[in-house]
């Protein structure tokens, strides 16, 4: 008879707990949930979304797509909206994580650039839409550094004593030691993944490293706290704005080119207001004022059009088109992203000097 | 695991919540008509068995498995010999590649630099910790409640706001700087080396050592120290031969409080550090989060956890009642 009881307390309390959570589900607001890199979009873009069209959005960070990749394959259901890059686009889609769009609920996207459209990561444009794009190149201080810098090999002179910030990022990383080598960035050769590893051991052993960072890079520089630095356009030309010493280039070895684009996760609870946001970011004049903000390059022609000369007259922004030729997309390797950790965390743990 | 099996996972656990304590109060009720004092326990305990034991279960689970949920022993493998997994692939791959094949130090490196790093933080912590619990509990000392108080502080903050302020003093625009650049002095460079993050322990650290000596220092019996000096020992002797030895749990206690966390560190390597080495912490965080290896992850966390607890065994050994455990 009483163990009747415990498990009748047992099933009301159960069956409660189901009701409360499908039940507070239902009846929530309109949200969105966007997973965005750290510093990538005009909070006040968000503010007039939310003002527009009455959904509310929650904005989460992430720092690298590694880092995103393993936070959307455990719970895809928490993110609506996503930015990842092109190679990790091509691996969201190998790995069934993302939803067509619907394209009817988007139609801004005659704003795009067509370049840019049905890329090589999204073959026939089903999953993403480009919202900002990009070179790696070397920022340097011209105060600390007199001659100008023209290839990667300025970061591994070991004139340069303790002066280079370094992308802790393996894919940038090592992607520019097998550029300067010569190779591929998206090679899958152990022997020239371990002749980048070599060089780079090299590069720190001999000091000229100073310190691995991501987020922080953009700010050192613009403090004047190392002479040169790895580093993403859009965070040279934000430090550009703080500090006129500072200078951009995309070495002539050629250099990683990437797009970052808008994504909706396969498990979205909000896949309307996901295309509605998606849709939002592609308005030319809140392309612009994201543009504006972080300072990436636009695939938003009508955006573009509207910066005029502020946009195309600064090569940090626009750069010419014989450097993109030189440029890489960096592509899916797969598995191989095993070797490329196991190198990188090697190169991490050794010893300087 | 899916998004879907996590929300079963979290609304299972809630319901397990609610109806564990639902039959805690049946059977306490039924059992003495009325609260039984241990049922006020019951909160804790489910705490405990949520987000400690189940834990831990998982990540023994996740240890011992591939990321297809195959028994394996890889992952330990992988800690031994870091190059393990590439290895593998690189004999698979052709026999161009067998030139390649080396064994990888990375983990165990990184260990051994970890414990090192605990060792001479505690060292460190013990040589500046006790004199300053010594004062601070001295009787004969005016302003030992006040110096208490002064180190109670800082710890009222988060400690990676308190890491990250370290950033502001050291760097080379920082405060240290600045003063030297105004003194006429050379810049020195003070961030992104060994002893920045020595440095950030030891500051992170210290209080974990100062406060159990210090409570072990003020529960002594001072009538020993009158009787000693009126037996005709000096300071000297009398330190050595009553003092010291009945402070020493509390210093086992410190060594314990602070070599567990230093040994365990992230996150200050990489800010104070600039991620030019890493220790341990930060070896198990990079296979998780950046990564997304839980596997080898979780065998990381066991090879700490087990490290910690032979650590602990030792220290019994020289505390055996652990008197000095309890204190902060």
């Amino acid at each position: 008879m009483k163990k009747i009881w415990i498990i009748l307390i047992a099933l009301v309390v159960v069956a409660a707990a189901v009701v409360f959570f499908v039940v507070r589900a239902r009846i929530e607001e309109k949200v969105v949930n966007i997973f965005n890199w750290e510093d990538y979009i005009n909070e006040d873009v968000l503010g007039m979304f939310e003002e527009e069209t009455g959904i509310k959005v929650n904005m989460m960070n992430f720092t690298t797509n590694e880092d995103m990749l393993v936070k959307v394959r455990n719970s895809p259901q928490s993110f609506d909206v996503v930015f990842p890059s092109d190679y990790a686009i091509e691996r969201m889609i190998s790995e069934d994580l993302l939803a067509e769009i619907n394209f009817e609920n988007v139609p801004n996207l005659q704003y795009i650039d067509e370049n840019l459209l049905n890329p090589g990561y999204d073959p026939g444009n089903l999953y993403s839409v480009p919202y900002m794009w990009g070179t790696v190149g070397i920022l340097y201080n011209t105060t600390m550094i007199t001659e100008p810098v023209t290839s990667w090999g300025a970061i591994f002179d070991p004139q340069y004593q303790d002066s280079v910030l370094m992308l802790d990022s393996p894919r940038d990383s090592i992607g520019l030691a097998l550029k300067y080598l010569g190779y591929s960035m998206n090679t899958r050769d152990p022997l020239e993944l371990n002749d980048a590893k070599d060089l780079l051991i090299k590069q720190k052993k001999d000091g000229i490293v100073k310190a691995y960072q991501v987020d922080e890079i953009k700010d050192k520089m613009a403090a004047g706290e190392a002479a040169m630095a790895v580093i993403w356009s859009g965070d040279a030309q934000y430090a550009i704005e703080l500090n006129g010493d500072l200078h951009y280039v995309v070495p002539e070895e050629g250099s990683n080119i990437w797009v970052d684009g808008m994504v909706i996760t396969k498990a979205a609870k909000n896949k309307e207001n996901a295309e509605a946001f998606v849709n939002f970011l592609c308005r030319p004049d809140i392309a612009q004022m994201n543009c504006e903000e972080i300072w990436y390059s636009s695939p938003n022609t009508e955006a573009v059009a509207m910066m005029g000369e502020d946009y195309t007259g600064n090569p940090t922004l626009n750069p010419p088109a014989e450097i993109v030729a030189n440029c890489e997309v960096l592509l899916d390797i797969q598995d191989f992203i095993e070797v490329y950790n196991t190198v990188w965390l090697e190169i991490k743990s050794a010893t300087a000097n | 695991m899916t998004g879907d099996n996590v929300s079963v996972l979290m609304i299972g656990g809630i319901a397990l919540i609610l109806f564990g304590f639902a039959a805690l109060v049946f059977i306490s009720v039924r059992r003495s008509h009325g609260f039984k004092r241990s049922f006020f326990a019951s909160p804790y305990t489910l705490w405990m068995v949520l987000f400690t034991v189940v834990p831990v279960l998982l990540i023994t689970y996740y240890a011992f498995t591939d990321s297809t949920g195959a028994l394996t022993l890889d992952n330990f493998k992988n800690f031994w010999d870091s190059n393990y997994s590439v290895n593998q692939l690189y004999r698979q791959m052709g026999p161009e590649y067998e030139v390649l094949i080396t064994r990888g130090y990375v983990n165990i490196g990184i260990l051994v630099y970890s414990l090192w790093m605990a060792l001479l933080c505690t060292a460190i912590c013990l040589f500046f910790g006790y004199p300053a619990a010594y004062f601070m509990a001295d009787r004969k000392m005016k302003f030992g409640a006040i110096i208490v108080v002064l180190f109670v502080i800082p710890m009222w903050m988060n400690f990676l706001l308190r890491t990250i302020a370290w950033m502001s003093i050291l760097e080379d625009s920082g405060l240290i700087n600045t003063v030297f650049h105004l003194l006429g002095l050379p810049k020195v460079q003070l961030m992104y080396n060994n002893t920045a993050v020595l440095l950030g322990m030891v500051y992170n650290f210290l209080p974990f050592m100062v406060f159990p000596i210090y409570t072990a220092l003020t529960k002594m019996d001072y009538r020993l120290l009158e009787a000693a000096q009126d037996l005709g020992a000096n300071p000297t002797r009398t330190f050595w031969t009553v003092t010291a030895p009945l402070s020493l749990p509390g210093v086992v206690s410190g060594i314990t409080m602070v070599f567990m966390p230093s040994v365990t560190t992230f996150f200050i390597p990489r800010i104070l550090g600039g991620g030019n080495t890493m220790m341990f912490g930060d070896l198990i965080e990079n296979r998780f989060l950046f990564q997304g290896n839980w596997n080898l992850g979780s065998a990381l966390s066991l090879v700490m956890m087990a490290l910690i607890l032979l650590s602990l065994g030792i220290l019994r050994r020289v505390d055996p009642e652990s008197e000095g455990s309890g204190i902060v």
